[in-house]
């Protein structure tokens, strides 16, 4: 009579808690914001995404389908297998449900392996590798804020409707500067102009006068400058002293943003044409989120990776929410239904690739003297509309969608 | 044109002349790191950290003073020497009886803590520092054009390597020194503060250091991160070198710098391991380095 009691109480239990179960995973949702936070890329999303992920919490109350949200992060020293570690980790003992961020192309191809493996939703802001979304696309990726081909389309093809036919390209020697390079000399070459040679540097290099050296003496019109965070800033700053952009040479900083910008100065940064998917003074709007953002952390205005962080967070709850649970693959279906429509992006879509695209941004760094403030860095030269800063999926060697 | 293994002479030249360039910083590094290790057999980790507060310490002295470039010469070597003091009253000089182990433990954990500190305040794309007027521009070679400011880098490096030597070889002061490192007890017997020439040793190891950070702010973004980069090959140099070396030090910097410089030139991808390469060689011929006293 006792284990019959015992056997009824525990189905009973059982029966209350399965729908729960089939709902939510362990009664809580957790996010992992897994980036770069010490190394040359710790200001180009960094903390700054951590605590972009947890406004967009906040925003959404807090909690989804009843349940907890909870977001996590980790600094991943650029390194895939140390990214690959604590991806693992967090996906088998610690109820993580999904890795967002994942600054730096090659840890994000490492861990959207990972994600694949496990059946666990991961959405990249922070890496630029269209290979997201090309060969080594996942059903349950997603790529959100931008990637090679959309600075090769924005920052590339501006350079070269200016006359900048002839191109040398001072490359980051790992997976984001050979995508970055090849996409943007494929695009520079569809609209007639050469690619004239290249230099591949280690990352986070000291010195780049040797390599400066050699795109001078290339006699190319454009040095496209295939590398990002302070790698960019410090070639900048020494192609100044070296007197090349007053040579007749110009520099495209093909993927530069907001915080390097502010970082490196207008002194040396002003003129440098960019692509960018979000700037603080676009409508009131922007202003409005970067005022809020700015508040919480010591007066920085966020760049496109930190306000797409907080997009993707928000609409990855919106798709729980849609599909009434937490359940990979009903989550990713309902990711590649919705629209998406929030501070970040305007009528953005999700293509079968998993790339998430939406218009983005040519601008200009503003002269000293145009400046009326610390962060009054950009103006806007002209809009890059989704269809064209993004590649189609048919086209981006996806084999889901072949 | 006369080329050289299909590179241009005057392209050659103009790689030459930038690794000697970089060869004065890692000489100014190693030299501050050999004059510390052949006196107080200190392993000094946080040489990098030492190096980037000279860097702030001039960016700070012209954001908040407006102390400018050359004042900064003189006193962001100071300021960050009195920190080296500092630290060495306080905490390295009770681990001097140990193990190497311990110095080298307790100035790796200073360095990971300023490091951390500056990129909590500052984050890591780093603040902008100008060149002084005087030397912005640039002078053309004829085979390259060169930044008056990296002239001048090279001239001051070889200026303050040289005073080093002269300082610690040849002045009364260099004497002690050097008797205190053979045998400490007995130079204290006739009356010298050893332990007061070991502090000023460490104050000075990290002022040249912070010297190199200044003389570095104008051609690199200052960033907390710019020593870590650079550290791990100035290490490499002094054990090329030989460790304790001074004249060894120097010579391998410049060198070392040539050789990095004509990597980037040949196999670019390279530039970040060929010292360590050169290292490793080294180490198999001569355990104790180029310059280095037995075996």
């Amino acid at each position: 009579m006792r284990i019959g009691t015992l056997a009824l109480a525990a189905l009973g239990t059982a029966a209350l808690a399965a729908p729960a179960a089939a709902q939510v995973s362990d009664n809580v949702v957790k996010i992992g914001i897994l980036n770069d936070q010490s190394g040359v890329y710790a200001d180009f999303g960094g903390k700054w995404s951590y605590d972009a992920a947890r406004m967009a919490v906040e925003d959404f109350g807090g909690t989804v389908l009843g349940k907890p949200v909870q977001v996590v992060t980790a600094d991943h020293q650029n390194k895939p297998d140390i990214a690959s570690n604590i991806a693992r980790q967090w996906y088998d003992t610690e109820q993580v449900d999904a890795i967002m961020e994942l600054t730096t192309s090659s840890v994000a191809l490492a861990v959207q392996g990972v994600s694949k493996e496990k059946k666990r939703i991961n959405i990249v802001t922070g890496a630029a590798t269209t290979d997201l979304t090309g060969k080594q696309c996942s059903p349950y990726g997603f790529h959100w804020a931008y990637d090679t081909r959309s600075l090769a389309v924005g920052t590339g093809g501006a350079m070269v409707a200016q006359g900048g036919d002839s191109w040398f390209f001072l490359t980051a020697d790992y997976a984001f500067g050979y995508s970055l390079e090849s996409e943007t000399g494929n695009y520079v070459k569809s609209k007639g102009g050469r690619v004239l040679g290249s230099v591949r540097h280690p990352l986070s290099a000291t010195d780049y006068s040797s390599f400066l050296l050699q795109a001078q003496s290339s006699g190319a019109k454009v040095i496209g400058m295939a590398n990002a965070g302070l790698d960019t800033s410090n070639a900048i700053k020494q192609a100044a002293e070296f007197g090349i952009v007053q040579g007749g040479q110009r520099l495209a900083a093909l993927l530069f943003t907001l915080s390097e910008v502010n970082g490196l100065g207008l002194q040396s940064a002003q003129g440098l044409v960019l692509t960018e998917g979000w700037y603080w003074d676009q409508s009131d709007e922007n202003r409005a989120f970067a005022a809020r953002f700015e508040k919480r952390n010591n007066g920085r205005k966020p760049n496109m990776i930190h306000v797409g962080t907080y997009s993707a967070v928000s609409q990855y709850l919106k798709a729980i929410q849609k599909a009434g649970t937490d359940q990979t693959e009903a989550v990713a279906k309902a990711l590649h239904e919705m629209p998406v429509q929030d501070v970040f992006a305007k009528n953005g879509k999700v293509l079968p690739n998993g790339r998430m695209a939406y218009d983005m941004y040519l601008f200009e760094v503003k002269k000293p003297s145009e400046s009326k403030g610390p962060w009054d860095l950009y103006k806007q030269l002209a809009k890059v509309p989704g269809d064209e800063a993004f590649a189609k999926p048919a086209e981006s060697g996806c084999p889901l969608v072949q | 044109m006369t080329m050289i293994f299909g590179v241009a002479l005057p392209a050659l030249l103009g790689q030459l002349l930038l690794g000697l360039i970089n060869g004065s910083f890692y000489a100014m590094l190693s030299l501050g790191l050999a004059v510390i290790f052949g006196l107080l057999r200190v392993i000094n980790f946080a040489h990098g950290a030492q190096y980037m507060l000279g860097a702030f310490a001039a960016f700070l002295l012209l954001e908040r003073t407006g102390i400018g470039y050359w004042a900064a010469l003189l006193v962001a070597p100071l300021i960050v020497g009195v920190v080296a003091v500092v630290i060495e009253r306080t905490m390295l000089r009770r681990l001097y009886g140990l193990d190497p182990l311990y110095g080298l433990l307790l100035t790796f954990g200073i360095a990971l803590v300023l490091e951390g500190l500056f990129r909590e305040w500052y984050g890591t794309s780093g603040k902008p520092y100008a060149a002084p007027p005087e030397l912005v521009g640039a002078t053309n070679l004829g085979f390259m054009v060169l930044p008056i400011y990296r002239g001048w880098v090279v001239a001051a490096s070889l200026v303050v390597c040289i005073a080093t030597w002269l300082l610690i070889e040849k002045t009364r002061l260099g004497t002690y020194l050097r008797a205190a490192t053979e045998n400490a007890a007995l130079v204290e017997s006739f009356g010298v503060n050893v332990p007061m020439l070991l502090t000023l040793t460490y104050g000075l190891g990290a002022a040249l250091a912070a010297l190199a950070g200044v003389l570095a702010a104008p051609i690199q973004q200052v960033s907390p991160l710019m020593g870590s980069n650079l550290i791990i090959v100035v290490f490499a140099v002094v054990v090329v070198g030989g460790m304790g070396s001074i004249m060894g030090a120097i010579v391998t910097g410049y060198t070392l710098g040539i050789f990095e410089g004509l990597t980037k030139v040949f196999y670019p991808e390279a530039s970040n391991i060929v010292i360590f390469v050169i290292m490793a060689l080294v180490l198999l011929v001569r355990p104790a380095g180029l310059f280095g006293r037995g075996a």
